[in-house]
């Protein structure tokens, strides 16, 4: 009966009868679905088929960061000017107590500014596009991703789980490389853990999100149309980040980590109609508060020392200054300036806190404006030689370099290696330098900016 | 996908031949070791009836439907599972493929 290839072992039949004790005990207790009444198939054709699988996919991450880009940009300057209005109070209020003006610099100008910058620039871009990514997560949608995108991950030698610790990196770094658990081949967890900094972290995407919107709306002028024109910026850096993924990982199998796709599975549940009350205080309290406490804890004391290098004099310049000209050359060959490279060093602990360490020292010691607005903004970075080149350098640097302090103790803690997690830090450096330094020589070529 | 005309004859094949609406009767694992303990895990059992529901846009993975749930294999892996076709398939079943 059966093929010599494939024999039954003692073991099959034994689960065969458990299988079979299963099923007559469901038989008796389950009443199936009628078939009638499961949309699953209808939706999954649509969602899967070779026509609309990766136009719903595109359409779908271009929609989340639409709403989030727009819907961002009312609150934000709505609580940028409560909270700068405050700041003026608070300073009134230290200098009648009679503070000295070192204090008042660490305490207002240092980390009352940051967190202001942190907490009115992140915060509503947090608060749309998590609990817009949860209902997706909620709905079944991930998985229908990682099947459509699973020939891809086979190309680069990965596994196919990788997509879902990809969308978990949108979220957070650090939570992506912790997902990574779910693989099992230690070859592909490592490809999967190393290429995790690729996915845009929600730590960068209020920065990609304020940047495309600045520099687009100097080209395209109606709300609507910049918005749209701005998100479609962001999803073009996403899927930047994407290709970059698959291409590292495909050079990893061929190189540090050779090897073949080993076995797995990925199962397609049936969609569910998400509990929309349950996903929004979920992802507002687990997701949104969390990151943004953990901003705000690592903004603070990063504030503070920005200040404090920003106004340190030495020869004439602030440590800021001397950092910056040190890095001058090498950022300059990348598109950027070297007070980019310094935030960047500088903003290790976190990703949120880039930007407004650039703000701090752009604004550099003394200089009181008020950075209340995406405006305000646009008209500092351009005060400063910014043109749209140095933003898209920016965001791709920002997209490819070393990933947070966080992360890299994840991985660390991962594959307690200190090998892996420099190779962790190095690879997408590495990648980051290259890619600018490509971009910004074809600028040049070509004359713009 | 095409079908080998010997496959045909037989009627017993790797999983992997299954055309997205087919349905089959599992025989026997090919595989040894952890992935046959998984496939038997997720209900892969000899004697089990599986469909092939949809394949992926880029031509694999292929989802199965096996004891009410999808699960998606890789051609590859689907190749350790050995199915007999089950000949009403082709008729009523098949007439819902994909695309």
């Amino acid at each position: 009966m059966n093929p010599p290839q494939s024999p039954v072992t003692v073991a099959d039949r034994v689960v065969a009868s458990l299988y079979r004790r299963a099923e007559s005990i469901a038989a008796k207790v389950i009443a199936p679905r009628s078939p009638a009444q499961d949309l699953t198939p209808v939706i999954d054709r649509l969602l899967t088929s070779r026509l609309t699988g990766f136009p719903i996919m595109l359409l779908t991450l271009g929609a989340v960061l639409w709403v989030t880009v727009v819907g961002a940009n009312y609150p934000s300057q709505v609580l940028g000017r409560l909270l700068f209005d405050l700041q003026g109070w608070l300073s009134g209020a230290m200098t009648a107590a009679g503070a000295p003006a070192w204090l008042h610099g660490v305490l207002v100008s240092g980390v009352y500014r940051t967190l202001a910058w942190v907490v009115s620039v992140m915060l509503p871009p947090m608060a749309i596009f998590f609990p817009c990514f949860t209902l997706l997560e909620d709905l079944g949608y991930l998985p229908r991703v990682a099947f459509n995108l699973d020939a891809a991950f086979k190309w680069a030698g990965a596994c196919g789980k990788q997509s879902l610790t990809m969308s978990m990196g949108f979220g957070c770094n650090a939570a992506g490389v912790i997902a990574c658990r779910i693989i099992d081949s230690p070859r592909e967890r490592l490809i999967a853990i190393l290429t995790n900094n690729f996915v845009i972290c929600n730590g960068r995407f209020p920065t990609l999100i304020a940047l495309s919107t600045v520099f687009v709306s100097q080209v395209v002028q109606t709300t609507i149309g910049a918005g749209a024109a701005a998100a479609l910026v962001v999803v073009g850096i996403v899927l930047t980040g994407i290709v970059m993924t698959f291409g590292v990982s495909w050079l990893l199998s061929r190189t540090l980590l050779r090897g073949v796709p080993s076995f797995y599975t990925l199962e397609l549940p049936p969609f569910r109609w998400p509990q929309v009350g349950r996903v929004l205080i979920r992802s507002v309290i687990d997701r949104t508060v969390f990151v943004l406490l953990r901003a705000v804890a690592v903004a603070a004391p990063a504030g503070a020392l920005v200040w404090v290098l920003g106004n340190t004099v030495i020869e004439g310049h602030s440590v800021i200054a001397h950092l910056a000209g040190w890095l001058g050359p090498l950022g300059r060959l990348m598109g950027l300036d070297g007070f980019v490279l310094v935030a960047f060093i500088l903003g290790l602990p976190a990703n949120e806190i880039v930007l407004p360490i650039l703000v701090m020292s752009y604004l550099g010691s003394g200089m009181m404006v008020e950075m209340d607005s995406l405006e305000s903004l646009g008209i500092l970075l351009a005060a400063h030689g910014w043109s749209w080149a140095t933003a898209l350098s920016y965001m791709l640097f920002s997209l490819l370099h070393w990933p947070c302090a966080t992360t890299l103790l994840t991985v660390w803690k991962e594959t307690r290696s200190s090998r892996w997690t420099f190779a962790a830090a190095a690879i997408p450096t590495a990648v980051a330098v290259i890619v600018c330094t490509f971009v910004a020589g074809l600028v040049r070529l070509t004359g713009n900016a | 996908m095409a079908r080998t005309n010997e496959a045909e004859r037989k009627g017993i094949g790797p999983l992997a031949l299954l055309a997205p609406g087919e349905a089959g009767l599992v025989v026997g694992l090919s595989a040894g070791g952890l992935v046959r303990r998984r496939l038997l895990d997720l209900g892969f059992v000899p004697g089990t009836v599986l469909r092939a529901v949809r394949r992926s846009p880029l031509g694999d993975p292929t989802a199965y439907s096996v004891r009410g749930a999808v699960i998606a294999l890789r051609a590859a892996d689907a190749n350790n599972i050995l199915v007999r076709r089950a000949p009403e398939s082709t008729g009523a079943t098949a007439a819902a493929p994909d695309d």
